[in-house]
Formats: structure tokens, sequence, C-alpha cells
């Protein structure tokens, strides 16, 4: 893994117009993502956690350019190209959409039903024209489709022969196939069970080290990025409340935020019961977000301060970063009073 | 404590174009007034088959064995569930002293009825109430589950409502008729951890102040062990762990709960790479004989009568049993 970022955004933002308002007055936005910045590492597993609302699933996709980018920087650098991703012409675009894919969360939804296997898996390298004969065609999917374990057999059947794991191993077989150098896994594992759930993530994983593939991974279970990931963002309402190393995050939440994501995951204990930090309320909806800190209509911990400015992502130590006026008091304080 | 449900022999199978399938296969628990009883297994398990059948809720294809038995005991009597019929009889049990919460809120409201006037609805149905008063109890119950400003909650569309407030409501309207026994469906699966939590506890909090027994059906274990005093694990339509979750999660018998239990990502350890149990689970159509998880067990003794015969409950202490013949043989050996 080198140090040199794939993709890197700078106060990456994405509102999308709702109807509606005064007229002549301002039309109201949804501030899907605000003021983003980011680098994701050629070569790393970078995972992206939050509650749904958070606008993880919106960023994911202005990386691939799938939404419209309102404002802020992205550039793109595998090596080969360099591309300065909000100003693309046509045929870069089309250039990038082989470089940049994305696996979807539900296997169910994302296959034709009306396509064999071996069709669904070749149509990326149809449509972008990436093989000129069928010969070639065919042994790209079958090499493909082997690095998924998907036999010759599976190549004939149509989706709904398949369970959830297999069809989860067709939709990744299909964004590998044009060789991609980014992934966006978008909750690709969030419909499956815990034991076949475990299969496909150390599938992503292997293929990831062996094809040497960037992959961006969204997820709104911690314990599956803390397995899976090398670098974690953390997200809410639409900004980075905290990014670090994995290992770190975990070990060292600052922001009071992922502490209480990390306390909110049941524990297999029995005996720990009653003992998670609990948040009170919801998410706030992004066309009506709180002043200040994003966070502080949940947050145990907010002062003054934390509902009049918005603090700013700051670095806490090496690599890790956190968004939040208080990180360094709380470090001493322990959760005095909790819901 | 008193006995709240028996279930006995509950089989069911299905009439399809393919042929009859097995869906529940000789699956046998009770469950007490007051107990949290959680129900785990993989999709395609028959957790949620097992739990509609308590309501008779199939559909017309089903078909129950003969020496199927559930009683639901209430306070005048016990109710032969599987000698009722029409949906007169039937409404003792769908909505009466047995409701159900569901995994999606937004598929379970109707969209265009309010939130108050279903909960209104079923109030005046089970509980032969006038609409003022049926109003007052679910503005109150609304209240009760946490919904802030319950009053106008109550005139407002499932649409109108968050994720985590819509299954609020639902178990508000689940609980509104005091039912004796709640089967919870993956209530929490839809929600986000913060939220989930949330939910959990509100639940937690319901069965100490009502007194009802849950049957909360979940494919997360974390869940289980956070809620539950006992649990059931399921495979493939039959029954293959049974008892106390402390007992269950610590001392796992069966190597499917083991497995489960090795495929769960854990926090405190970040080094052990994850095991998943290999292959898939097998269609119902082609039900692999003898032991239903041989095909996929990492323990089986291969030419072994885990691929003939079925196995039968090993008792390992008073209340936690074990489908498997490792662990009959382990007990033969002791």
């Amino acid at each position: 893994m080198s140090d040199k970022p794939l993709i890197s955004a700078r106060d990456l933002s994405v509102h999308y117009p709702l109807r509606g308002g005064r007229p002549f007055g301002p039309k109201p936005v949804v501030r899907a993502v605000e003021g983003v910045n980011v680098d994701i590492v050629k070569g790393s597993f970078f995972g992206l956690v939050g509650e749904s609302g958070s606008g993880k699933t919106t960023f994911g996709r202005a990386l691939l350019r799938a939404a419209p980018i309102t404002r802020g920087e992205i550039s793109y650098d595998d090596g080969e190209v360099a591309y300065d991703l909000p100003k693309l012409d046509e045929k870069e675009l089309k250039d990038y959409r082989k470089r940049a894919q994305l696996i979807f969360q539900d296997p169910y939804a994302a296959l034709s039903p009306r396509m064999t296997v071996r069709d669904i898996i070749a149509e990326p390298l149809e449509v972008m024209g990436i093989t000129s004969s069928k010969e070639e065609t065919d042994e790209r999917v079958r090499e493909i489709a082997a690095k998924c374990r998907l036999n010759l057999e599976h190549l004939r059947r149509f989706p709904h022969a398949f369970s959830g794991g297999q069809r989860q191993r067709i939709s990744i077989a299909r964004a590998l196939v044009s060789r991609p150098q980014f992934v966006v896994a978008d909750e690709s594992v969030a419909a499956l069970d815990v034991s076949i759930q475990a299969d496909v993530l150390n599938l992503l994983k292997a293929i990831q080290l062996e094809m040497g593939l960037t992959f961006l991974f969204i997820s709104h279970d911690l314990s599956v990025v803390a397995h899976v990931c090398d670098h974690v963002a953390v997200m809410y309402l639409g900004r980075l409340v905290e990014t670090a190393p994995t290992r770190q995050l975990f070990a060292s939440p600052k922001h009071p935020y992922t502490k209480a994501l990390l306390s909110a995951i049941p524990s297999l204990d029995p005996d720990d019961r009653g003992k998670a930090q609990k948040l009170e309320g919801e998410i706030p909806s992004p066309t009506n977000p709180p002043p200040g800190c994003k966070f502080q209509t949940r947050c145990p911990f907010a002062i003054d301060i934390c509902r009049k400015q918005e603090p700013k992502l700051e670095s806490a130590a090496s690599e890790h970063n956190v968004a939040c006026h208080r990180w360094q008091e709380l470090l001493q304080e322990e959760p005095a009073k909790t819901g | 404590m008193s006995r709240l449900i028996d279930v006995e022999n509950l089989t069911l199978q299905f009439d399809t174009d393919e042929g009859r399938i097995t869906a529940v296969d000789n699956v046998s628990f009770s469950l007490e007034a007051g107990e949290v009883m959680g129900l785990v297994g993989e999709s395609g398990s028959g957790k949620s088959v097992t739990a509609k059948s308590l309501m008779k809720l199939n559909p017309r294809n089903a078909i129950y064995s003969d020496d199927t038995n559930v009683t639901l005991h209430l306070d005048d009597g016990p109710v032969d569930i599987m000698s009722l019929n029409t949906s007169t009889e039937l409404k003792v049990v769908r909505g009466g002293a047995i409701s159900m919460i569901f995994q999606e809120p937004m598929a379970s409201f109707a969209p265009a009825i309010s939130i108050g006037d279903q909960m209104v609805e079923q109030l005046q149905i089970h509980a032969n109430m006038t609409a003022s008063r049926a109003k007052e109890i679910s503005i109150e119950m609304l209240d009760r589950v946490g919904i802030s400003d319950a009053s106008t909650r109550f005139k407002q569309f499932a649409f109108e409502l968050s994720g985590g407030m819509r299954q609020r409501a639902m178990i508000a309207m689940a609980l509104s008729t005091k039912p004796k026994l709640l089967i919870a469906d993956e209530p929490t699966t839809a929600l986000d951890v913060t939220i989930q939590a949330q939910v959990i506890d509100l639940m937690k909090d319901l069965v100490s102040e009502f007194g009802m027994g849950i049957i909360f059906i979940t494919h997360d274990l974390g869940v289980i062990a956070q809620t539950a005093d006992s649990m059931a694990v399921m495979y493939l339509g039959r029954l293959v762990e049974q008892g106390p979750v402390r007992e269950v999660l610590r001392n796992p018998a069966h190597p499917y709960t083991r497995g489960l239990l090795k495929a769960l990502p854990d926090l405190d350890d970040l080094e052990t790479p994850l095991s998943p149990i290999p292959g898939d689970i097998p269609s119902p159509l082609e039900r692999p004989p003898g032991c239903v998880f041989h095909t996929r067990c990492e323990e089986k003794l291969e030419g072994t009568r885990c691929s003939t015969e079925i196995p039968t409950f090993t008792q390992l202490d008073d209340v936690h049993r074990v489908a498997c013949h490792l662990a009959a043989q382990a007990g033969e050996f002791k």
C-alpha cells in the first residue's frame, strides 16, 4: 500500500433542491453532504459508517459521479490517469465508469431475473466496449467468476436459482469484471445472514488484496467495519465527525457520537444488560439541521459553544481527526450522566 | 410464573407447485407469562412461519400435522388454537390475546389511514370499546412508548413518522389491546443501532409493566443476549438447541449455534479472521436426510448416523437441550 491518495475530496458538498418554499424566496435544499474532506489511499479498505440519513450513500455516489456535486473538488489519480471528477467531459466520464464501480446492497433487486448469470456479468464489458469478441468476453467472465467462486455451471443459470450469498458474489463479479481501480460497496452485506456475511466479507478482502483494489465500504454496522477496513470515517448529518485508522478508532474513540455508536452495539454477554450508553432522540432532518454542532441535539455533553459554532475537523493524533469542541476535556471525563 | 402457551409437535407443510415442502418440523416449546424467548435462525429457517402459526396466520396451502397441538392458557381456561377456524373464532389469537409486531413498520400500517384510526379500529374490534374511549387509550399508549405530542401524532399517517417512531407506534398499537403474548418478528432489524437500543429498552420496560410473554424473532444474537430470558435456535424448520440465554451463549452445544457465534464479528478481537459457516442453507425442497445441518456441519463424523438418522433431543441439564448426535454420544460416554 502506498500513501498516495487514489481519491481525495476537498470541501465536497451535495445539495438536493426541494420543491416548495416561499415564492421568490430561496428554495429549500437537503444538505446531504456538507464540506467533507477525505483522502482515500490507494489500495486501502476505507470504511464509512453512520446511521440512515447521515449521507453516506450520497457521498459514495458523489465519488462515483452518480450524484450532483454542488461544491468542492474531487481528484482521482490511479497512476495511469488523473481526473478532476466534477469537471469530467463525456469521454473522460466514460473512461472513469470503467475505473470506478458500485456493488449494491440488495442482491435480490440488483440482478435482472431475465438474464443468465453469464450475461449479467458480461453486460458491463459489452456496454463499455471493453472486449472486442465473444471469446474474449467469455474469457474475462470465466476469469472473474472463478475469483468469486462461481463455476461454469452457475453461469448458465438464472439468478432465482441462487441464495443470497451466491447472488452477492454474482453482483461482486459484475462490478469487478471491468477491472476497476476503485469500488464503492454500499451496505453490501447488510441483507445477508451472519453466517453468509462473514463469507462475503472474506471474499471481498481476498479479492481486494489480489487485485490491488481500493474500496469505499459503506456500512451502518461498526463491528463489520472493524473487521475489514484499514481506515474508518464516521458521518453524521452530512459531516464527517471522526476519521482514524480502524484500530485507533475502536481503541480510543474521541467523538461522543462514535462512542455512543460503539456502545449501542448489543453485547453478546447477557450480563452487560443496561450498561450501554444510550442516545436519546433521532437524527435531525437534513432540510433543517440544528445550528452549531450537528450532533448537539442528542449529545449528552453539549454546552453553549456547541449550540452556536460548528466544530471543525481537527487533528487529535496522527491520522486521527475529530470534529468536537470538547473532545480534549472529555478524555478525562467519563460519561457522567447518561440516558 | 404461570404457563402461557404450550406448543407441541408443531409441523407445518405447504402444498406448492413444486411439491409439498416442510417449513416447520416437529417443533415443541413452551413459554411462561413474563418470559421473553428469543427465536434465532437464518433466513429460511422457519422462525417467522413458526410464530405466525401460533395465530394460524398462514396461507391457505398450509397443512398442519394431526399431532400438532398449540394451547394458549388464558384466565378463563385453555384455548386449543388448532381447533379455531372461522375468523370470529380466530379473533382471540389475532390481535386479542396474541399481538404481533412486524419487521417493516412502513409495510404494516395502511398508508392512507391515519395511525390513530388504525389503532382505534382494532381496539373497537378486540376490546369492544366506544370510539372516544379507544381514542383516549390509543393516545395514552402512544405517549407511553415515548412518542412526544401523542395527540398530534395520532392524526398523522405512517409516512410522516421516522423509522424509529413508526416502530414505536407499531408497538403501541400491538400493546393497546393488552395481549398476553406478543410476537415480535425482527422488530429492530430495520432500525439503526442507536434507535434499536431505544426500542429494546422500551420493550424491556413494557414486559415488566404488563407481564406478558414475548417471542422475539431475530437473527441478531446480540439483541437476544440483551433482551431474552431463554432462546431457541432453529435450522431448516427444526429446533436444534434450546435453553436459558446465558447457558446457550456461554456453552453452545450445537455445532450450528457455535458456528453462528463464531461468524459474528467480535469488536474485542480484530485479529482473528471471520469464520463463516461453509455453504448455504439448503432449499426446503431438498431437505437433507438425517440431521438437517449435516451438509454444513464441520464437526460431523463421516459415515455415521449424522447423515441418516434424525437426532433427538439430549437433555444437557434440566433446561438446556440440544438435538445433535455428537452431544448424545458425548453424554453416553460420561
